[in-house]
């Protein structure tokens, strides 16, 4: 929801505006799953289904890797969800993949000179740092600097 | 008339002081049903019927694991709230309270009266906004280097120690974010609260759900008396207008009061 409905009126406009009306599903959701007044229906088994539920969907609100983990997965059923899971799975990665990265550099940089020569066959990985000193490092780094 | 009759239960979407049904004509509910009134003894339940067969245990067991059902019965629950709430005083059910029939409806009606009664003085002539506050650190001024380019190193720096002086620059611009949005989360409750009766927190939105881009910092409700709507509405469009660069305020309702309507359930059974 980007441009909610009441803003351009008073308490009355607000009022009969319905604004939440295309409301974002996890809005709506937080609010008639877990709010609102809660009695006791003809159908015993909503109390504790919605609570389960609840806990579910308040897994998949905090983190859909964590419920994952915990083998809920039947929003997975829908294409929608299930395609954000994924990004969201690949941002993870992403972010691992420069941690790793990150470390790496920081061993390389403790080891400096120590280093006689890197792996030679290992272009991708920030090998630059073990190799410095090296002309072979230094014309690496130059090359990749060219796009700058 | 049909065998089916006999199994239509009824769906209790809100509990209202008493008013005149006739705007709820051509309101439909749950699987497109038409809305209706059950007034007993100064409440008024606003039902639909529905088939017992979809909302019976083993039923609803299953399909409440079922997203596509449960957004299409959550938006008609809500669509319903929405429609009732400006015709009357009157508060909101969970979703899928269902009874096996109208009668069954009026003795929930007489059982729970103390609730309806107590939420009904609390609640009547407010509403619910809801406020959410994201932290964008990506949107902030220039877009931050790809941490493995070698572009940048300074000279005489050592592509290693040009990787390291880039992320801690990005970790500072992010930890900024951070700082920036925390702050502006206590400006915008302490400037909200002036105008609301009671705040109430949600938990914050995960991006795979909500799709909205940033790090949902605050999701909050309030709860907030007719004639304050204005105010409370001026200040929060204030407050969204001078967000910080690399936050974001975003305002949702007007609600029915359903973050509020459950609170003083305390010491009473379930």
């Amino acid at each position: 929801m980007t441009q909610p409905a009441p803003w351009q009126g008073g308490a009355r406009t607000v009022r009969s505006g319905g604004g939440s009306s295309s409301a974002n599903l996890a809005d709506i959701l937080e609010r008639v799953l877990d709010k609102g007044v809660v009695i006791a229906g003809d159908i015993k088994i909503n109390l504790l289904d919605i609570e389960l539920l609840t806990v579910k969907l308040r897994l998949l609100v905090a983190s859909v890797d964590k419920a994952k983990e915990m083998g809920i997965d039947w929003w997975e059923h829908d294409p929608a969800l299930s395609s954000a899971a994924q990004g969201r799975e690949r941002d993870e990665l992403a972010e691992e993949n420069e941690r790793l990265r990150e470390r790496l550099a920081l061993l390389e940089e403790r080891r400096g000179g120590e280093l006689e020569a890197g792996p030679a066959d290992d272009d991708e990985t920030e090998a630059g740092g073990g190799q410095q000193r090296t002309g072979a490092g230094r014309s690496r780094a130059g090359r990749g600097g060219g796009g700058r | 008339m049909s065998v089916d009759e006999g199994a239509l239960a009824r769906y209790v979407y809100a509990v209202a002081r008493p008013f005149d049904p006739a705007p709820l004509a051509g309101l439909t509910g749950v699987g497109g049903h038409p809305v209706e009134a059950v007034a007993h003894r100064g409440l008024l339940a606003v039902v639909s019927p529905v088939p017992l067969r979809e909302f019976d245990e083993a039923a609803l067991k299953a399909k409440l694991e079922d997203l596509g059902w449960l957004e299409r019965v959550a938006r008609a629950h809500h669509a319903v709230v929405d429609a009732v709430m400006p015709l009357a005083a009157a508060v909101p059910l969970r979703l899928a309270t269902v009874y096996r029939g109208e009668e069954r409806v009026r003795a929930a009606l007489d059982e729970d009266r103390a609730v309806f009664e107590r939420a009904l003085d609390r609640l009547s002539g407010r509403l619910e906004f809801g406020v959410k506050i994201y932290a964008d650190p990506g949107s902030r001024g220039e877009p931050e280097p790809a941490p493995a380019a070698p572009a940048g190193a300074e000279p005489g720096e050592s592509p290693g120690r040009a990787y390291l002086r880039r992320r801690r620059e990005q970790r500072r611009r992010r930890d900024d974010s951070w700082q920036v949005a925390a702050a502006l989360v206590e400006r915008v409750d302490a400037a909200l609260r002036e105008w609301a009766d009671a705040m109430a927190r949600h938990r914050p939105q995960d991006a795979a759900l909500s799709k909205a881009p940033g790090e949902n910092v605050l999701n909050a409700a309030y709860l907030v008396a007719e004639d304050d709507a204005e105010g409370f509405l001026r200040t929060a469009a204030r407050l969204r207008d001078e967000a910080p660069e690399g936050t974001r305020v975003e305002v949702s309702g007007p609600w029915a009061p359903y973050s509020f309507a459950g609170l003083d359930r305390a010491g009473e059974p379930a």
